[in-house]
C-alpha cells in the first residue's frame, strides 16, 4: 500500500483517483502508524509553501517524514511537495524539509518564451522534461512525453541531484532526487499516461524495496 | 517548451451534453463522460465543462458527472456555470475538478475571485470573460464591454480594466469569450484576445468562433493566448483532435501529440 499524505494541501484525492485507476492500493492519511507501515508515500501538494510547513510542523507530520525517509522508505514529492523537499522557499520566505540541499525560487520577471514574448508566469500547461541521469522512474517513457505543470516557483537543488530539466525561458529543474526519493514539480496524476506511467514506475520501485527486505 | 494548450468545451445540461449556438438553441448531444473520455484519449490537454442547469436537482446530477469524469480522465478539467460562492466552488473541486470558472457572479462580487484564490490557490480559479465589440468611449476605451448571462446583459465595464483587476485580484487564468464570434465558426476576436494577453501575465485562454485550424493558429500566434476553445469544429467530428495538433505543429507552435 502507498501512502498519500494528507496534510490539508489539495491534490490527494486526484492522486488517489489516479493510482486507483492503476489497481495500486492506496490510502490518504495523516496517521504515523500508517504512514510507517506503507510500502512508500507519495507527498503531494497544491498551495503556498508558508502555510503547507505550518500544517506539517503543527502536526508532526515533517518529523515522520524525515525519520521515514531517512531510513529509506521511498517517497515521491509532487508539485509543492516537490518544492518543500529542499530547505528553503522564497514563497512566504518559509524554512522548508531540507531533505535535499537546494531553495525553492521564482521565476524571473525578465524571460522571454519560445516566441520572445514574455513568459507567462505561472508556468501553466504541458512541457517535456530532458531526461539528464538514468533513473527507473523514466522506464517506458519517450523523450517526447510531456507532462502537465502549474507552478510559480521552481525547485533548485544541488547539481547533482538534478534528473530533469524542462525549458520555460531558461532550463529549470524539473525532477531531482536519488534513487527511492524523488521529487516532481509537474503533477503525474494530471499528466495522462506518461504521468500514469510514472507514478506505476514508483510503485514497482516500492515492491521491489520490499523484496530486497524480505531477502 | 510550454505547449499551446487546445480544450474542447463540452456544455452540459441536466447532466446530459448540449451544444450551445449563439448561447440559444441548444441540441443534445449525448453522455459527458463518454465526450471527455473520447477527448482525453484523442489528446485534449484539458476539458472546460460549462453547467447550463437551472435546476437544484439538475446541479446535483452535474456533481456526479464531475466525479464520473474525473475517475475516468487524467487530465486537468474545470467546471463552470453558475457558480457563485465559495462553497460551491469548494463542491466541485471537491467533486473532482482542478479548476473552476466564474464569470458573472464575480462581476457581481469581484471579492469572489480573492476569496476562491485564498482558498484554493490561483490556479484553481479562472475568470471567465464574456467581451462584446462597443463604441469606444470614456468608459470602455478598449472597445469591449462585459457582458454576463450569457452575453445578454451589458454591465458597462471595460473589458480589458476587468481582465487586469481580475490577474490582481487572484484569477490564475483567463477565459476570454468573444460574444460577437461565438457560434459564428469565423475566427476567434484576435484584437481583444492579444490586447488583454499582452496586459496580463497569466494565461489567457481564447473563446469563441473556431471554425477551421487556422482560426485556432492564429489566436495562439497573433492573439498571443496561450490556449484555445473549441466546442462544434470538434463535436461534429468536423475535425479531429490529432489534425487540429498537427496542423499547429507545421506552423511551428509547441503542441503535445499524444
Amino acid at each position: 500500500m502507498l501512502a498519500i499524505i494528507d496534510y490539508q494541501a489539495g491534490n490527494q484525492t486526484s492522486v488517489k483517483r489516479a493510482l486507483d485507476h492503476l489497481g495500486i492500493p492506496s490510502q490518504i492519511t495523516s496517521d504515523p502508524k500508517v504512514l510507517m507501515k506503507a510500502l512508500g508515500l507519495i507527498f503531494p501538494g497544491v498551495g503556498a509553501a508558508g502555510q503547507a510547513m505550518k500544517v506539517l510542523s503543527k502536526s508532526g507530520l515533517d518529523r515522520v517524514m524525515i525519520e521515514l525517509t531517512s531510513q529509506g522508505r521511498p517517497m515521491l514529492g509532487i508539485c509543492l511537495g516537490c518544492q518543500i523537499m529542499l530547505e528553503y522557499s522564497q514563497e512566504n520566505d518559509t524554512q522548508t524539509l531540507g531533505l535535499f540541499p537546494g531553495q525553492t525560487v521564482m521565476f524571473p520577471d525578465n524571460l522571454l518564451d519560445f516566441d520572445q514574448r514574455p513568459i507567462r508566469v505561472p508556468h501553466m500547461g504541458w512541457n517535456t522534461v530532458a531526461f539528464k541521469k538514468r533513473s527507473p522512474l523514466w522506464e517506458n517513457l519517450e523523450p517526447t512525453d510531456q507532462f502537465y505543470f502549474v507552478h510559480s516557483y521552481y525547485p533548485n537543488p544541488a547539481k547533482e541531484l538534478i534528473l530533469g530539466v524542462t525549458w520555460h525561458g531558461q532550463d529549470f529543474c524539473s525532477v531531482y532526487g536519488r534513487e527511492g526519493l524523488w521529487a516532481l514539480q509537474f503533477h503525474p496524476e494530471k499528466s495522462g499516461r506518461p504521468g500514469l506511467t510514472i507514478l506505476k514506475n514508483f510503485f514497482r520501485h516500492c515492491l521491489e524495496g520490499e523484496k530486497n527486505l524480505a531477502k | 517548451m510550454l505547449s499551446k494548450r487546445i480544450i474542447p468545451c463540452l456544455d452540459v445540461r441536466d447532466g446530459l451534453l448540449t451544444k450551445g449556438i449563439k448561447f440559444q438553441e441548444n441540441i443534445d448531444l449525448g453522455d459527458p463522460v463518454a465526450a471527455a473520455k473520447r477527448y482525453y484519449e484523442e489528446g485534449a490537454d484539458e476539458i472546460v465543462f460549462y453547467d447550463i442547469t437551472a435546476s437544484a436537482e439538475g446541479r446535483g446530477i452535474f456533481l456526479d458527472v464531475v466525479e464520473n469524469v474525473a475517475k475516468s480522465i487524467f487530465i486537468p478539467f474545470s467546471v463552470g456555470g453558475g457558480l457563485s460562492s465559495v462553497a460551491q466552488m469548494r463542491d466541485v473541486l471537491l467533486a473532482g475538478a482542478e479548476k473552476v470558472s466564474i464569470n458573472s457572479s464575480a462581476v457581481r462580487d469581484p471579492k469572489l475571485i480573492s476569496q476562491g484564490a485564498e482558498a484554493f490557490g490561483s490556479q484553481a480559479v479562472v475568470l471567465g470573460l464574456d467581451a462584446k465589440k462597443v463604441p469606444v468611449t470614456e468608459l470602455i476605451p478598449s472597445g469591449y464591454e462585459v457582458v454576463i448571462n450569457g452575453g445578454r446583459v451589458p454591465t458597462g465595464k471595460d473589458a480589458l480594466a476587468w481582465a487586469v483587476l481580475a490577474e490582481k485580484l487572484g484569477a490564475g487564468e483567463i477565459c476570454l469569450n468573444s460574444i460577437d464570434a461565438d457560434g459564428t465558426k469565423d475566427g476567434y476576436e484576435l484584437n481583444i484576445t492579444k490586447m488583454i494577453a499582452q496586459n496580463v501575465r497569466i494565461p489567457v485562454i481564447a473563446s469563441g468562433g473556431a471554425g477551421k485550424p487556422e482560426h485556432l493558429y492564429d489566436a495562439l500566434s497573433q492573439g498571443q493566448a496561450s490556449a484555445a476553445l473549441i466546442a462544434s469544429i470538434v463535436h461534429y467530428n468536423q475535425y479531429a483532435m490529432r489534425e487540429l495538433k498537427e496542423f499547429l505543429r507545421a506552423k511551428g507552435l509547441p503542441v503535445r501529440i499524444v
